[in-house]
């Protein structure tokens, strides 16, 4: 008992500190797998039902409204391209890196993890699908967190309202850089070290600001909440509500910022 | 000889399926409308199935098959490798040290050693999180623990009626 208990310790203080496991635990996690397959199937089945007892004039209404949801977007996409031609033959001229075209992965979510306390979910792409530690996840609102943990068919995202999560990111406004660390509730960022004069206020849109290198450039983050300065404290009070569905979305967007791509064919050595 | 082998390996099946299915419990997702507070209520179901079969075959089940069980918990869960396996070796070592005593207790007695042994485990996990600066203190990790108590004795009840069911010894 001693020494399992000994192991354990041990085990834990490398996996801590070390990423010398992470191949045992990938190899144990497909074991696993089935397991977080079958429990999904509540909310899958739950789904079923639903479609199942949709009526006609209700599909037809979703299709309507879907058709024109299409359309709004098709509009924008055209304008976005031309935009973002525009934006890298300026930036040419600048002589600034051209903004990366990101390609993306739709994955399905597959578990919660049933701590409340950790705000982590589980996709059903792994390293067969060319999935890495540390790849931004999206869905269809906003950043979402990122990959910490993958084995083949499987991988394991830190949502960016965990408490130990933080995300460099930049008001659209005024162009300050903050940083928005998740408080441990579903839907709330808190911005740290905000001065108490700071060009910030309710309603203002922050996006990722790509410092770091972790996470592409401007993606929505959250919206302003709260802006409050007591002039007792060194800092002022803010808070954001994030913009992606963090506990709603059953589809999430994988990021392959052409960057990460390169990375791993440099690292083979061809 | 051979047959008792065999049945011995069938009855096998039943004790891995038990703790299959609690670990199914333990990670299922909840519905959206649950409020997500709701989640500190979530029993520990692979510990309850845990002490239920040391406690019915100490020679079976014991501090090592606690250890290997607690590992695949901590994948399921994400959590450190071997915290789990701490948590679980302490369980099994209580459930394992008292089970002549738990098989004579009456069932809310045996509540009340799972609601302290369960209560120690979380403890333990706590300690680990705590350390490694994952959560923050509080108390309602006991929470669970008392959840888990007051579900003992209809875990007791399915489990003994499989164990005769499907004569596992």
């Amino acid at each position: 008992m001693i020494g399992l208990t000994l192991l354990s310790i041990a085990l834990m203080v490398v996996d801590h500190l070390s990423d010398l496991l992470d191949d045992v635990r990938s190899g144990l996690t497909v074991v696993v797998t089935p397991v977080y397959v079958v429990a999904d199937y509540p909310n899958r089945t739950a789904e079923l039902v639903q479609q199942m007892f949709t009526s006609r004039d209700g599909l037809q209404e979703q299709v309507i409204s879907l058709e024109e949801q299409l359309l709004l977007m098709k509009v924008k996409t055209e304008k976005m391209s031309a935009l973002t031609a525009e934006n890298n033959r300026l930036r040419d001229l600048l002589g600034s890196a051209a903004k990366l075209q990101d390609n993306v992965l739709v994955a399905e979510l597959v578990g919660v993890d049933p701590d409340p306390n950790k705000h982590e979910v589980v996709i059903d792409k792994g390293t067969q699908h060319d999935v890495f530690v540390g790849q931004p996840v999206l869905d269809a609102e906003g950043l979402m967190g990122q990959v910490i943990e993958v084995s083949p068919l499987t991988s394991r995202v830190l949502l960016i309202s965990d408490q130990s999560h933080s995300v460099p990111v930049q008001v659209v406004r005024s162009n300050l850089r903050l940083i928005a660390q998740g408080a441990g509730v579903t839907r709330q960022l808190d911005l740290m070290h905000v001065q108490g004069t700071a060009d910030i206020r309710q309603g203002d849109l922050l996006v990722s600001s790509g410092l770091g290198n972790r996470f592409p450039v401007g993606y929505p983050v959250g919206i302003v909440t709260q802006f409050e300065h007591d002039p007792s404290q060194p800092f002022a009070k803010a808070t954001a509500n994030p913009s992606a569905m963090l506990d709603r979305s059953r589809y999430v967007l994988l990021v392959f910022t052409e960057a990460s791509l390169r990375e791993p064919v440099s690292g083979s050595g061809s | 000889m051979a047959t008792v082998a065999g049945e011995r390996d069938s009855s096998l099946w039943v004790i891995l399926l038990t703790f299959t299915v609690a670990m199914l419990f333990s990670v299922v997702s909840l519905p959206e409308f649950i409020p997500w507070q709701l989640g500190y209520l979530r029993p520990q179901w692979v510990e309850l199935v845990l002490i239920y079969w040391i406690m019915a075959l100490p020679h079976r089940i014991g501090i090592f098959s606690a250890w290997v069980l607690g590992l695949f918990v901590d994948v399921l869960t994400g959590s450190l490798l071997g915290q789990h396996g701490v948590a679980f070796i302490i369980v099994a070592y209580i459930a394992s040290s008292l089970y002549q005593r738990l098989r004579m207790f009456a069932v809310w007695q045996q509540s009340l050693i799972v609601f302290v042994t369960i209560g120690i485990s979380q403890l333990v996990n706590f300690w680990v999180e705590n350390f490694v600066g994952l959560s923050q203190w509080d108390m309602r990790f006991l929470l669970s623990a008392l959840v888990s108590a007051m579900l003992w004795p209809w875990v007791f009840l399915v489990l003994r009626h499989l164990r005769r069911l499907f004569n596992v010894s």
